[in-house]
């Protein structure tokens, strides 16, 4: 394991100046100032807060673990860096090639500094090649992490916007349900309706699949799980809403739905959990 | 409480279970039950499982042979009020009760049990 040496590192901060100037001209090249989303005022400002920190943090330490102590600013710094990024929605190549674009100068500098000393030169090139690489996958991890939890929370929101149930008559509740039915929504969506059934004490209950672009053997199972539920509860489950291909579908695929009630449209499934109330309506002349 | 009262009004029983119930209190239900039935010819069966909010599957076939044996009895069996998690926990069980009629709560229950059933 290389580590910095002392020269390297004072070098680094005699010549700061020089060093962010040419890295700044590095991302420049590379088109990473001139998007709109960013100015060039802000990468500037974080340059030269990285290098401080990063000289910092190697002068204190082993310059080979960025896991230890005194990197924490660093890691932090990086960490904060790649939030942005990612919310800004840069992608990942961008966010790590400010890390790896430092590459450049620093070599540039430690070969003006040992330009006699050829171990010296190689074992400091690898130093830097080491610590960049680490800090750079730090941040490409970081970055890809909070990619995750924003798809995650996206994800929940999905599911919570997707699961209304609506009150369509006195003791009658329908369920639309829109996208692919999977395990875990058909959980949540069943969970809601059930509960909303025990609180309004609705004897029927309709659920709309206009919305569900396919139905196979599995989107099947679910929907009689949630028939089977309504009816232990003590409620009529309607389905409505099946669309000329999915009634082929369930007839290719030789699904049983008996003893499920099935409607072409919401309107008639309304139709006939008013009839079981005996709810009747007639036109006025 | 070793024994889940069933409760006696005219021709119909009706059952409360308020605690959670374990093996043991089960099986004595189901010999109190049937034993009353036999008393006073019972024609229908009440079982309220509001209070319930867990059930296993030792409970959950208990459910349905209660409702099984009321009605070789010739006593009809309506199981009311059960929560949603229950009903989620015995689909997943495969429990589906077939036979069983259902009712949102004890006044619907009744309600049911005094209209002539369907099916002759």
């Amino acid at each position: 394991m290389a580590a910095l040496q002392q020269s390297t590192l004072d070098a680094i901060r005699a010549e700061e100046a020089e060093l962010l100037a040419s890295w700044s001209a590095n991302l420049d090249a590379l088109g990473a100032t001139r998007d709109v989303r960013i100015n060039q005022q802000v990468v500037q400002q974080q340059t030269r807060q990285f290098l401080g920190l990063l000289v910092a943090a190697a002068n204190t330490a082993d310059a080979t673990d960025i896991g230890a102590a005194a990197f924490a600013d660093v890691r932090r710094f990086l960490e904060d860096l790649s939030r942005s990024r990612a919310q800004q929605g840069f992608d990942a190549q961008h966010t790590a090639s400010f890390i790896f674009s430092l590459k450049r100068p620093l070599f540039a500098l430690v070969q003006r500094l040992y330009r006699s000393d050829a171990e010296a030169l190689a074992s400091q090139v690898w130093a830097i090649t080491e610590l960049l690489d680490a800090l750079g996958l730090h941040t490409v991890r970081t970055f890809q992490k909070s990619r995750e939890d924003i798809i995650a929370r996206q994800q929940e929101e999905l599911l919570e916007l997707s699961t209304p149930v609506v009150k369509l008559w006195d003791g009658v509740l329908a369920l639309p349900m829109i996208g692919t039915l999977d395990s875990q929504r058909t959980q949540v969506v069943m969970e809601s309706l059930l509960q909303r059934i025990v609180e309004t004490g609705s004897e029927t209950a309709i659920i709309d699949i206009t919305g569900v672009p396919t139905v196979d053997t599995l989107v099947a199972q679910h929907l009689l799980k949630t028939v089977t539920a309504i009816r232990l509860m003590g409620a009529d489950a309607i389905i409505s809403g099946v669309r000329p291909q999915i009634a082929q579908t369930i007839v290719h695929l030789g699904l049983d739905l008996q003893g499920i009630v099935t409607k072409a449209n919401l309107a008639d499934a309304l139709a006939l959990a008013l009839k079981r109330q005996g709810v009747s309506f007639e036109r006025k002349s | 409480m070793d024994r889940i009262p069933i409760l006696k009004m005219g021709d119909l029983l009706l059952v409360t279970i308020q605690v959670d119930m374990h093996d043991q209190l089960a099986l004595r239900l189901q010999d109190d039950l049937t034993e009353q039935i036999r008393a006073i010819s019972a024609r229908g069966v009440l079982i309220d499982i509001s209070g319930l909010d867990i059930v296993d599957s030792f409970i959950g076939r208990m459910i349905s042979t209660i409702a099984g044996l009321a009605s070789i009895m010739d006593a009809r069996t309506v199981l009311v009020g059960m929560q949603p998690a229950v009903a989620i926990t015995l689909v997943e069980l495969g429990l589906t009760l077939p036979g069983v009629e259902t009712a949102l709560d004890v006044d619907r229950g009744m309600r049911l049990l005094r209209t002539p059933r369907d099916t002759p």
